[in-house]
């Protein structure tokens, strides 16, 4: 296959940047969108150029590093897949790829296509944690979690924080990513004696970092790479609600 | 958002239902008028409870048009660099992409609404005559860009609550799972109802049913 490139250049969080284009030839259909990334990479290495800077680590869908905005959709088209488990076989021949790192003020660009995401951890400081006496592991099944609980409360889990929701959301809102962890949390006894300072606190944090509000467009979980559903969302709101009364 | 939407949602239910009062006739819609304005006399003074109510709607009015436009500046602070390429929306909803511009023609018509029916400046029978007589005027053939208009915007006010009012049972946290999904729906039908009992008056007056 043989692809032109639209990539965002920048070389620092201080400088403009600007879509550079690339032509990429000898493309295999079964790399994954990051392979290809890495084939643009070594020849610019070789020409002497900057290779062109993105997140990524386990390559596996799982951590949460890796994601570009690819032709104006987070992670690209493909449904509930990372970029790194998206592969060239569903891109034409000879198609122009527009890639472009996450938008939001919260995520400022710290080179090319990699943003700073430090703002979903202190999203997490501010609350997302359960404070327990620590210890051996606690035997199994000694605090009964009724099972739709559980269930919910693991898919919450499933978000592994690759700010896609940010990127895709008209507002630049992190309520889903928020959300998620409300939720898992909140659903868990384990997560019941901090369950509204939790609520408050971690939407508190959320406003105070820059990110729009929810209007309830629904974009974020159309490209959640885990398919987080609005119901967290549903779920926040409630128990923020229910907290601030 | 939630809440004063909820108000401007019930009002406009007994906006539409004391609209059809004028297929039963001039008498039973201009009765109907003068009802709203003496209703609970004499135990509260004239005009009242229709002033009280007004005070109420134009409060929500005014709170609904800041929460959006606080949420629109939020918005556009949060992503000061805007993306090259042209972003297709992956919620396969055109709807909630109306919201915004869809309120402001909302504002206009209610606007042009209030100046035509309810204050008479722009309607040919002006201030004094009777609602029923303005209603028949305003809508006359001879007048169909003001219908075009009435209609044009109340395709926009089914738009916004096609979106707005299940979007209001989620944000209150009442909307999960299961329960969304009939939201949804009830919202898409309840929209149209009331969009159709809304044109229908003007599109009757138009073709000549009501006059």
């Amino acid at each position: 296959m043989n692809l032109t490139l639209k990539v965002w250049r920048q070389n620092g969080p201080a400088d403009s940047g600007r879509m550079v284009t690339y032509q990429v030839t000898d493309v295999s259909p079964d790399m994954s969108f990051l392979e290809m990334l890495d084939v643009l990479n070594e020849r610019l290495i070789l020409e002497g150029d900057d290779p062109v800077a993105f997140d990524h680590d386990c390559r596996e869908g799982i951590c949460g590093m890796c994601g570009m905005v690819i032709n104006g959709v987070a992670h690209g088209e493909q449904r509930a897949t990372t970029t790194c488990q998206l592969h060239m076989r569903h891109f034409e021949d000879g198609a122009t790829i527009t890639i472009e790192p996450w938008r939001a003020a919260p995520f400022p660009v710290v080179k090319d296509l990699v943003v700073d995401r430090s703002s979903f951890d202190r999203i997490i400081q501010a609350g997302g944690f359960i404070s327990v006496p620590a210890g051996s592991a606690p035997d199994a099944h000694s605090v009964p979690v009724k099972k739709e609980d559980a269930d919910d409360a693991f898919d919450a889990a499933t978000c592994i924080g690759c700010g896609a929701c940010v990127a895709a959301c008209p507002n630049g809102s992190a309520s889903l990513f928020t959300a998620a962890k409300i939720t898992h949390l909140g659903l868990l006894p384990q997560g019941q004696p901090e369950r509204d300072s939790r609520a408050v606190a971690m939407v508190e944090q959320m406003d105070l970092e820059g990110f729009g509000g929810c209007t309830n467009t629904g974009e974020c979980t159309a490209v959640c790479p885990k398919g987080i559903s609005l119901d967290v969302i549903t779920q926040m709101n409630r128990d923020y609600l229910k907290a601030a009364k | 958002m939630a809440v004063t939407g909820a108000v401007l949602v019930l009002f406009l239910i007994g906006h539409m239902l004391g609209n059809l009062k004028i297929f039963l006739g001039a008498e039973s819609f201009n009765s109907y008028a003068e009802w709203l304005r003496t209703v609970g006399e004499p135990a509260v003074p004239g005009r009242a409870l229709l002033t009280i109510t007004e005070i109420g709607l134009v409060a929500a009015v005014v709170l609904h048009m800041w929460s959006a436009v606080s949420l629109a500046r939020r918005a556009r602070r949060a992503r000061p660099v805007k993306y090259a390429a042209r972003r297709r929306s992956q919620a396969g909803g055109y709807v909630v992409h109306t919201m915004r511009y869809g309120g402001v023609v909302i504002l206009l018509f209610v606007i042009w609404h209030l100046l035509d029916l309810t204050f008479g400046t722009v309607n040919p029978k002006g201030f004094h005559a009777t609602p029923y007589d303005r209603v028949v005027a305003g809508f006359d053939p001879s007048r169909w860009w003001v219908t075009a208009f009435y209609i044009a915007a109340l395709v926009m006010v089914g738009l916004h609550l096609r979106h707005g009012m299940w979007s209001a049972f989620q944000t209150l946290g009442l909307a999960n799972g299961r329960r969304r999904h009939l939201l949804r729906g009830f919202a898409a039908g309840f929209a149209a109802v009331l969009v159709l009992g809304f044109l229908s008056v003007p599109i009757a007056v138009m073709i000549g049913v009501v006059k």
